[in-house]
């Protein structure tokens, strides 16, 4: 479920700005980022603390590129589950160390009956299928069926940017 | 890759510190120096092993919409569909999949109202269908990639 969204203000938002990107790889990081946008160090920790807390920032940290550390095949995992039992299934399946993304979305009937979409990245489509194998194990007379959608085309990648109209 | 590249990325998936001097404390923990480190995250953004490294920002907390969406799309009007979603600043990601519902992106957006919009502008402009798919619940994910 989404929670309400957290207040933030305009120095927040330049902050977000100018991080977003990534954080400088220099020995004090923060005051290259405070000194940027024109506020004292401590204000910037402060305020970083505070999103953290509020759940702005999810974490600070790293996020390995998967392709290049071998795992070249990802695939897009569709569940069709009962939805009386989604939220300990959902949470057995993110649990796994092989999916990056966990998420239950609705149902469009008849041509859509999934309701769990988990993320599952292998070396190739051969160990994407088997970890699929293991997945539909685990959860048994649970799995009403499932598919593997492989991206055959990246059509746009822009990420995530608040800000655009800089 | 070596064992320290290695435990950098372990280590730093976990989180990284807020404080005057934070690749030090890492460095420590890690059992090397704080020049070491940044020389390796360095080598590491320039031969594209970090995806990203800094804060992640969670789109609905300030106060956005985000949603995964799908269509239907003919084989003969692929390229002009691509052509008119990815004209949306609001859409982030597009990919091809296999499957009938064969083109899914996700949209960002400034509100969460806008999502509504920009969906009702993607049917009028193509004539198909959008399959919006928010998501309702999000499941733990762990420490992930252990490499």
């Amino acid at each position: 479920m989404t929670s309400e969204p957290a207040i933030i203000d305009a120095i927040d938002r330049r902050i977000i700005e100018e991080t977003q990107g990534g954080l400088p790889l220099v020995p004090q990081p923060y005051h290259v980022v405070a000194n940027t946008i024109g506020i004292e160090p401590n204000e910037l920790m402060r305020r970083l603390k505070q999103m953290l807390d509020s759940g702005i920032i999810r974490r600070i940290g790293l996020v390995p590129n998967h392709y290049s550390l071998g795992y070249k095949a990802n695939g897009m995992t569709v569940w069709d589950l009962p939805d009386e039992l989604i939220t300990e299934l959902g949470d057995k399946i993110g649990r796994l160390d092989y999916v990056s993304h966990c998420y239950q979305r609705p149902r469009h009937q008849p041509l859509w009956n999934y309701n769990l979409f988990a993320m599952v990245h292998g070396r190739d489509r051969g160990e994407v299928s088997a970890k699929v194998e293991m997945m539909a194990k685990l959860l048994g007379e649970h799995d009403r069926g499932h598919e593997i959608l492989y991206s055959s085309k990246i059509l746009k990648k822009t990420g995530l940017r608040i800000g655009r109209g800089r | 890759m070596d064992n320290l590249d290695r435990s950098i990325i372990n280590e730093l998936q976990g989180g990284f510190p807020i404080c005057e001097h934070p690749y030090a404390v890492v460095a420590e923990s890690l059992g090397t120096t704080e020049t070491e480190l940044i020389n390796r995250l360095s080598k590491m953004e320039q031969e594209n092993t970090l995806s990203r490294f800094g804060p992640m920002y969670h789109a609905e907390k300030m106060g956005g919409g985000l949603t995964l969406a799908a269509l239907q799309v003919p084989d003969e009007r692929y390229d002009e569909v691509a052509e008119k979603v990815n004209a949306f600043s609001e859409v982030a990601h597009n990919y091809a999949r296999e499957h009938l519902l064969n083109m899914w992106f996700v949209l960002a957006t400034e509100t969460p109202e806008r999502v509504a919009e920009v969906i009702d502008d993607i049917e009028s402009q193509t004539g198909l269908h959008v399959y919006n798919m928010p998501k309702q619940q999000e499941f733990f994910i762990g420490l992930k990639f252990e490499v």
